[in-house]
């Protein structure tokens, strides 16, 4: 009761409207009341902005259950009146066909044509006045989300009036985070009256809003009160600059482990062969390609599929690996350069496959629910989730590739050939076997990074071109032959661009990239991690 | 000469051009000095505290089980591998630890490889061109032309090795007897001070055999020869002086005879017939 | 490993290093000989047909046909300078498009200095990119592009230049086979995305276009295109035969010894990375050459001439033609384009499936090329006519 009483008073001071004795009387009255609602909404189809700016307080003070679902449709264009004047609220307009529910009985209606419908019409200065409203009357909502929602959004938005009901709220709110963005939005208010008070609470405030205020009162009157700000806005500072720097490694690990993803199955086929695969990029496409044809398969389970085109991205890469490699690569044993050009014809007849087979056009690979959406750490700094996902699989990917490596017969196999591939053949490796299977695991891995990327950038036929140079730059920063080198080398490229990015500019930054590698060669030509002694002389 | 006069010399390159070709020196006897040399691969001591000492127109033999560092210590000596600790000098002057593989080429090291190696593209004649001592930079070697002199040095050769009638063949054709001979002669083209030859009759026939015993006891008294070899028939039959290597340092040195009675070189190569019985 | 397939000794006998003088040499290969006459000849008849016979004519060869001839033949001087570094010394560049670029910039640049105030936007300085850019001066680099000899000889030392800073670090470490291939990918790529860039101040992603005149000719008239057609067949002869000059010398055979057998040229004493720095920087300026003769005859350089995949495909016309030939990176270089002007003319979207075939069907079923199918035969006929004349006797 007492909720309701403070969201009303809540209302009217903020739309600047006075409290009326009638609305007092109505906020008893929880039952759906038809005529009453029906004549709420006939308010706002009025040509006055002003009129429906008060027909939206009436709304508000009618303590509808359904006034939020009216205000929010109304904001978005949703609220719409039939020919025959029935209010109805557009379900989803991205058709040509709309499925509408009554506005009053909430109760489907079927699809209707836009043609048999009129749109309730709002201007700029109606849309502030409502999305103020929904946050308020999300702040009395029993929904936890919605009340964290709005509470964000009254950030930098509170006026002297709306400060006492916030503090009342502030003490009964059962949720911490809902109480800490209501007192510091009642701070950012105080700071910027230059009240010491606000000044303290702001300290170490990340947000932006929070900046400003600080900013504001550093400025003000009081020399003591603008002394305390400035003092916070260099912590702020010292702390934002903290959080950019955590932001930039992670951009940079997230890029790297793309780079990782790319670079490591070109690193095995390397290493093993001393084969460069030009067509690995196009591998690279295949695979994402695969995850879209999956969620073409599974239409409405996004989530399902690209967990399904985990294997199905490893397979089908790892196929045409093979596929490449017997029908090419192995009549070129032993001559490194043509192989480099034979593959690079590959790759220009997969790509323009994709393309006439397809599209040309890139193809939307949804990201599913669990993927989407960030992880915030503070105001400053929010993780995407997705990138997230990304470096943990391609961690994964690398741990599971190194136990491959040390722990399998074929790893060993592979250890070996890499090492000394005539050796290993006289003691009964079997070093053609050996050459199909690292194919196919380094072009599965590729399929890997496809199903990866295809949650990060844009899937078309020209997704694997892209990567390709940077993989190599990976592959010879890294030295060949080792995995770690490719660990290392990929993230560190990733941190490195990303650092000089902001800084240089993301064309710049790729060039001096570019040219530190190949400064770097002079001193390290068998890059970070070289393999030494008599086997890498040959 | 100063400036001016070098300058006026048309016939011969300048001072400060030319390349460091002062003679060896070997006033003091050996050739080759190896003192305390250790190289290690990644704590893998390869060559570990090795002393060893070739004098100026010797042939000497060197032998050893597998892994005893016979090829890294050529390695060193060519200036292809660097030693971690120790000091090899040429002659009395020169320092080879200063040096890079072309410079020590060009002071009169030749080296045979293991696997023979030579042009295959290129004609026998071609090969031994290439050979030749001269001025090996850019230009020189862009206007070079083919002299009556150049022709007979070569000729020479070629009858040295035995390849007068394959002479404009292509070298990929050469059996594998042959291409050892042509890559002996592509290092007497150099009019080398040493030469280092690695497992010279490696999958030979007999008569091949003899003939390179032949060759390279024709050879040492001109050159010092320096021949690492598996084959104990072989460096009996032209051996004077032999050394043993074992584990990266010298185990015995001496005649074929004493080096075959020392107990240690006998356990070695016991232990090594075990290992290959086995 | 690749099988070598020598005929019976007593027929192919290498021909012996001659005492001749460097330059002259060439003009005594029979190869050589051949090449140039077909060249002139072809030279010839395309200038006879163009001028003496007459338009309605089915065997007139129109402007346009010449102009197409001439982008050829500037294909087929850039084909000779790959072939030079990878059919002789063995490195595979895949950047040689950049060298060809740089040269086509430097050319691009005077051209554009020629339009002077006759732009779009009238100043009498600055190109109209410039202008638009709102940049008030010219940058230090396009200084002295105004004058002819300058641009030109800019046109073969910014090429060779680069070419010298990056072969220098190069070989000095010793990078050879697929790493270098790699790093000279990376190279041109790198200069791609540099070129792009509005503020480098070469036009950005629209390059350097609308050109009038070159050394006071009209660049859309007839003759001036028959002149540059010709002017590059010239340069395509001349450029040959500095090529064969240097390897049928004996610097030709240390670059064949270096490809072969890199280490064991380095120990009988020869400097290999200097060897190979030389060849590659030769190399470059005929690239640059190239490109600054294929400039002025499609009116246009722009960024995308750095492109990998440019460059790679130069390979491919030197693969098809012939390795370790010349003569083969010509044929390679007329062929592949031949075929492309016909694709791209009548179903685009298979050129790309025919690029990529080629590279797949030449590396694995035809490695020495057309030039190698051309020798079997020759070199068939030549034994069995030795055959029958043995037979008369």
């Amino acid at each position: 009761m007492r909720r309701f009483l403070s969201l009303a008073m809540l209302c009217c001071l903020l739309l600047g409207v006075t409290l009326t004795a009638q609305a007092q009387t109505n906020t008893a009255n929880s039952s759906p009341n038809d005529t009453a609602a029906l004549a709420l909404l006939d308010a706002l189809d009025v040509d006055s902005y002003r009129d429906k700016g008060e027909a939206i307080t009436a709304i508000l003070q009618s303590d509808d259950e359904r006034a939020r679902d009216w205000l929010q449709a109304l904001l978005d264009g949703r609220l719409q009146r039939a020919d025959d004047g029935q209010f109805v609220v557009v379900l989803d307009n991205s058709g040509r066909e709309w499925p509408v529910a009554d506005a009053l009985t909430n109760e489907p209606l079927g699809e209707m044509s836009r043609r048999d419908l009129d749109r309730v019409g709002i201007n700029n200065a109606l849309r502030n006045q409502l999305r103020s409203a929904i946050a308020v009357v999300d702040l009395y909502s029993p929904n936890l989300e919605r009340r964290r929602t709005s509470a964000a959004r009254l950030l930098g938005e509170v006026d002297s009036e709306l400060v006492e009901p916030i503090n009342e709220l502030i003490l009964e709110e059962d949720d911490s985070q809902v109480r800490t963005r209501l007192s510091q939005a009642v701070a950012i208010y105080r700071a910027e009256q230059g009240e010491m008070a606000g000044v303290e609470a702001l300290t170490g405030s990340l947000h932006p809003r929070a900046r400003v205020a600080l900013n504001r009162a550093a400025n003000g009157d009081d020399p003591v009160v603008a002394d305390a700000a400035r003092a916070a806005l260099v912590s702020v500072e010292q702390n934002l600059k903290i959080n950019r720097g955590v932001e930039t490694l992670y951009f940079g690990l997230s890029l790297g482990s793309v780079l990782v993803l790319a670079a490591i199955g070109l690193a095995i086929t390397f290493g093993v062969m001393g084969v460069i695969n030009m067509a690995h990029g196009e591998l690279m496409m295949l695979g994402a390609y695969t995850t879209w044809m999956m969620q073409q398969l599974l239409p409405g389970q996004p989530g399902l599929a690209l967990v399904l085109s985990i294997p199905a991205g490893f397979l089908v890469a790892a196929l045409v690996g093979v596929a490449i490699e017997r029908s090419v690569i192995q009549f070129l044993k032993g001559r490194p350069l043509e192989t480099l050009l034979a593959t690079f014809g590959i790759s220009l007849i997969l790509q323009q496959l994709v393309r006439t087979g397809i599209s040309p056009l890139n193809r939307t690979v949804i990201t599913p629910e669990w993927m989407s959406g960030s992880l915030v750490i503070n105001d400053a700094l929010s993780l995407t989730i997705n990138r997230m996902v990304v470096l943990i699989f391609a961690l994964v990917v690398f741990a599971a590739l190194m136990l491959i490596m040390r722990r399998t017969r074929l790893g060993l196999e592979v250890r070996a050939v890499t090492q000394n591939r005539a050796m290993a053949r006289s003691m009964g490796i079997r070093a053609t076997r050996v050459d199909i299977m690292t194919f196919a695991l380094g072009s599965g891995v590729a399929g890997l990074a496809g199903v990866a990327l295809s949650q990060l950038t844009n899937v078309g036929p020209n997704l694997g071109q892209n990567y390709i140079i940077d993989s190599f730059m990976v592959v010879v920063f890294g030295g060949v032959g080792n995995l770690w080198g490719t660990l290392v080398a990929g993230l560190s490229l990733g941190v490195i661009n990303q650092v000089l990015e902001p800084w240089a500019g993301a064309v710049l930054a790729k060039i001096i990239v570019l040219v530190f590698i190949i400064l770097f060669i002079q001193k390290r030509p068998r890059g970070l991690f070289p393999q030494k002694g008599r086997a890498a002389e040959g | 000469m100063s400036l001016l006069q070098s300058l006026k010399a048309r016939d011969r390159v300048f001072d400060f051009m030319a390349p460091d070709a002062s003679p060896v020196d070997v006033r003091h006897g050996p050739i080759l000095y190896m003192e305390d040399v250790t190289v290690s691969f990644d704590g893998f001591k390869a060559i570990n505290n090795l002393n060893l000492t070739i004098d100026d127109g010797e042939l000497r033999c060197i032998i050893g089980p597998n892994g005893a560092g016979k090829t890294t210590m050529m390695d060193i000596i060519t200036g292809k591998t660097r030693p971690t600790e120790g000091s090899v000098w040429f002659g009395s002057r020169h320092n080879l630890l200063h040096m890079n593989e072309p410079e020590i080429a060009s002071l009169g090291i030749g080296r045979k490889f293991q696997k023979p190696t030579v042009f295959e593209a290129l004609s026998v004649f071609e090969n031994l061109e290439l050979a030749m001592a001269t001025d090996k930079r850019i230009l020189p070697t862009l206007t070079a032309r083919m002299t009556g002199e150049i022709k007979d040095r070569i000729d020479e050769v070629l009858q040295t090795i035995g390849l007068v009638p394959l002479r404009y063949q292509p070298a990929g054709i050469l059996s594998h007897g042959q291409k050892q001979w042509l890559e002996i002669g592509m290092l007497l083209m150099q009019r080398p001070r040493l030469l280092l030859v690695d497992e010279p009759v490696a999958g030979m026939t007999e008569q091949e055999m003899e003939r390179t015993a032949e060759l390279l006891t024709g050879l040492a008294g001109k050159q010092s020869v320096v021949v690492v070899e598996h084959d104990m028939g072989f460096v009996r039959s032209i051996a004077r002086k032999v050394t043993v290597l074992h584990q990266g340092s010298v185990l015995a040195e001496g005649s074929m005879d004493q080096v075959s009675s020392d107990p240690n070189v006998v356990e070695v190569y016991l232990g090594a017939d075990d290992e290959e019985a086995a | 490993m690749m099988t070598r397939s020598f005929s019976k000794p007593s027929l192919s006998t290498t021909p012996s290093p001659s005492s001749q003088f460097w330059l002259t040499r060439p003009f005594g290969e029979r190869a050589t000989q051949i090449f140039l006459g077909v060249l002139l000849a072809a030279l010839l008849l395309v200038t006879v047909l163009h001028t003496v016979v007459p338009q309605g004519s089915p065997l007139h060869v129109n402007a346009y046909t010449v102009n197409l001839f001439g982008k050829y033949l500037s294909y087929a001087l850039l084909a000779v300078a790959v072939d030079l570094v990878w059919g002789y010394l063995g490195i595979l560049s895949l950047g040689h498009g950049a060298f060809f670029a740089i040269g086509g910039y430097a050319m691009g640049m005077y051209l554009m200095r020629q339009i002077g105030d006759r732009g779009t936007y009238g100043h009498p300085e600055l190109p109209d990119f410039m202008v638009f850019l709102s940049w008030d001066s010219l940058p230090w680099y396009w200084q002295g592009f105004d004058m002819a000899w300058f641009s030109f000889a800019m046109v073969l030392l910014a090429p060779g230049l680069l070419a010298l800073v990056f072969g220098f670090l190069a070989f000095r470490s010793r990078v050879t086979g697929v790493y270098l291939s790699i790093i000279t990918q990376a190279l041109t790529f790198a200069l791609m995305l540099a070129f792009f860039r509005n503020e480098m101040g070469f036009g950005g992603n629209n390059g350097l276009t609308d050109f009038r005149e070159i050394l006071g000719f009209n660049l859309r008239s007839n003759d001036t295109r028959l002149g540059l057609f010709l002017a590059t067949g010239v340069a395509l002869a001349l450029s040959y035969i500095l090529c064969r000059a240097i390897v049928s010398s004996k610097l030709g055979r240390v670059c064949v010894a270096t490809r072969d057998a890199e280490a064991r040229t380095r120990f009988i004493g020869y400097r290999v990375e200097r060897f190979q720095l030389f060849v590659f920087v030769v190399s470059a300026m005929i690239a640059g050459l190239a490109g600054a003769l294929y400039v002025p005859q499609v009116g246009i350089i722009n960024p995308s001439e750095f492109s990998p995949l440019f460059s790679i495909e130069i390979v491919l016309w030197v693969a098809l033609g012939g390795r370790a030939t010349l003569y083969g990176a010509v044929i390679g270089a007329i062929l592949v384009n031949y075929a492309k002007t016909i694709f791209t003319g009548v179903m685009p979207d298979a050129w790309l499936f025919a690029l990529g075939a080629m590279f797949v069907l030449v590396t694995v079923f035809l490695p020495k090329g057309v030039a190698g199918l051309l020798r079997k035969r020759r070199r068939a006929a030549t034994s069995d006519s030795a055959g029958t004349q043995e037979a008369i006797v």
